[in-house]
């Protein structure tokens, strides 16, 4: 019987062939908790359900990202207490403040491979699907749980297939096509269910992880880029690693819905406040002026989102009454920026330059917006009071437009910088 | 009696306890009880009696994986939640915590404010005189709930439900 990816994912963990609709017990091959929840967790796994250790700390991976520099003295005595109990636990796969947010790191390191179930304490766990893992975000007691035992129980979903046909234009992107199928489907229009990204061999791993992140923007469970290309390819020489054999799309699977897209006419799309699936053609947002261009997070903060907006800013200054934030995703995105000049480009043009780490997306520290002020947002989200005040308003953008956006001071399409 | 409170669709979990209000952020964990909707709808913490409804449109709890958003809503004992879909991370972090959730829309038939009377374990709401009969969660979720969460099925059985014993 053909399955979806997600089904001979769970199908291999749960060690026997399941469908869709089923439920199944699974082990995990990997849990990630990050410091905003480990707190919480690690009182549920000791206190409350009395494990002293972690089920095998070398399947446990820490990042502290949420609030990285701590801001306050909460947050630096939780991130205290998480080194200590990190060294208790004996577990090697820890990222301390700098290192970036978990998901990018946890597939740079090659901890993240195609196939594997891995949950995390953070919705957008999804972005493992970026190598072809089944990431799935799990709250508090659910990681206490994995942490505990090594396994979860999970619904087999359902899966929506998104099919991408042709190429992208210059100046549109991953993040367009995100957008787009959220403008298609629906905030919720995957919620207990898979999205399959069909048809983008050619994108590079930092663009499969703008759509393995968007994914839980969707609803999805799981959102996993079909893991051929180049990319993949190049990124599993690189660690040593092969596909596993049992792992490949099933022309006969069964899907949910078909989302059919024609890259080749698609246009740069804005997600408008306060919901991400309330999205428009650029051209058809009119004028909004802005007071903050934000890049970065999980989605689109990666080097070469960096880069694609350093070519077009290169030799020119952000627009006066205008603050350009760029936090990279990583130390790594961070590192090539700086070696391949992106960073003294973006500097130059007037941008200011934050640790790498989940920034203010959350609302928290490094750049949270005052009541009235306008940003666009190379994130996830545009919920109201997600970064700050909740009288500011979050326009969602790609990088690309991030870059027009910062030069002209209103969003601005890409080509209006040619 | 219960009082209902009724909310729109997309209820995100920004809106239910924004991430500046995470116990990570606060002085106090306790404190997190005075945050349910503490941006959205100001009044909630105050307001809200144990066993109060909440009703809503499609996709309640969508975004953040937090915890804390129900386990907010447990504190200030929030009897049940009443949505015609729910996000699933949400779902699953209420079902860990014994919060009631039931997948229906009440929206068009009760109004804010309005008190009613429940009777949750029967999944039944008499409102105005006529009662309304939610559909019953799946078998496996009412036995999470009578154990009163996750972890106290998890000690209890030993096992996941679902999972061979």
């Amino acid at each position: 019987m053909a399955q979806t990816l997600a089904e001979q994912i769970i199908s291999r963990a749960a060690g026997r062939p399941v469908r869709a609709g089923e439920n199944a017990v699974v082990a995990i091959d990997l849990v990630m908790m990050h410091d905003s929840i480990s707190p919480s967790i690690i009182k549920v796994l000791h206190s409350e359900l009395g494990a002293e250790r972690v089920f095998d700390p070398e399947r446990v991976a820490v990042v502290i990202d949420h609030v990285a520099p701590a801001a306050t003295i909460q947050n630096a005595e939780h991130q205290a207490n998480l080194r200590r109990w990190v060294r208790q636990q004996g577990i090697r796969h820890f990222f301390d403040v700098g290192r970036g947010i978990s998901h990018p790191v946890l597939v740079e390191e090659g901890l993240a491979r195609p196939g594997m179930v891995i949950v995390g304490s953070d919705s957008h766990s999804t972005g493992y699907g970026t190598v072809g893992a089944f990431g799935t975000g799990m709250g508090t007691t659910d990681i206490a749980l994995a942490l505990a035992t090594g396994r979860t129980w999970l619904r087999v979903p359902e899966t929506v297939r998104v099919q991408a046909h042709g190429h992208m234009r210059p100046g549109v992107s991953a993040k367009d096509l995100g957008l787009k199928v959220a403008r298609e489907i629906g905030a919720d229009g995957a919620t207990y269910q898979s999205v399959e990204w069909h048809g983008l061999d050619e994108l590079s791993l930092g663009e499969r992880m703008t759509l393995a992140t968007l994914s839980i923007e969707v609803g999805g469970k799981a959102g996993i880029v079909v893991p051929t290309g180049a990319a993949i390819e190049a990124h599993m020489a690189q660690h040593g690693y092969q596909m596993p054999e049992w792992l490949r799309v099933e022309a006969r699977a069964t899907y949910s819905r078909v989302v059919e897209i024609d890259l080749s006419v698609l246009e740069p799309q804005i997600s408008v406040p306060h919901q991400v699936d309330t999205v428009v053609d650029l051209s058809a947002l009119g004028r909004v002026e802005v007071d903050v261009v934000y890049l970065g997070t999980c989605t689109n903060g990666h080097h070469e989102h960096m880069a694609a907006a350093a070519r077009l800013m290169k030799g020119r200054k952000i627009a006066p009454g205008v603050r350009m934030i760029v936090v990279p995703t990583s130390s790594e995105a961070l590192l090539r920026a700086t070696e391949d000049g992106t960073l003294a480009t973006l500097i130059a043009a007037g941008a200011a330059i934050g640790t790498p780490g989940c920034g203010a997306c959350i609302g928290r520290h490094m750049g949270v917006l005052a009541p009235g002020e306008t940003c666009l947002f190379t994130g996830n989200r545009n919920f109201r009071g997600r970064m700050g005040s909740p009288e500011a308003q979050i326009y969602l953008g790609s990088p690309e437009v991030a870059a027009a956006t910062a030069l002209a001071g209103y969003i601005a399409h890409p080509a209006e910088l040619v | 009696m219960a009082r209902v409170w009724m909310f729109g669709a997309h209820v995100n979990t920004d809106q239910i306890v924004p991430g500046r209000y995470a116990p990570y952020m606060l002085k106090d964990e306790a404190a997190l009880r005075n945050y349910p909707f503490v941006e959205a709808r100001p009044e909630f913490a105050a307001m809200v009696q144990p066993g109060d409804l909440l009703v809503a449109g499609p996709n309640f709890g969508c975004g953040s994986s937090r915890e804390y958003a129900p386990l907010a809503l447990k504190m200030v004992e929030v009897g049940a939640i009443i949505a015609p879909l729910f996000a699933r991370i949400f779902y699953r972090n209420a079902l860990n915590l014994g919060i009631p959730c039931f997948e229906a829309d009440l929206t068009s038939v009760l109004h804010d404010g309005q008190q009613v009377e429940t009777h949750l374990n029967e999944g039944v709401i008499v409102a105005n005189g006529q009662t309304i009969q939610l559909p019953p969660p799946p078998a496996f979720l009412r036995e999470v709930w009578a154990a009163g969460g996750i972890v106290p099925y998890y000690k209890q059985h030993g096992r996941f439900p679902g999972q061979a014993g």
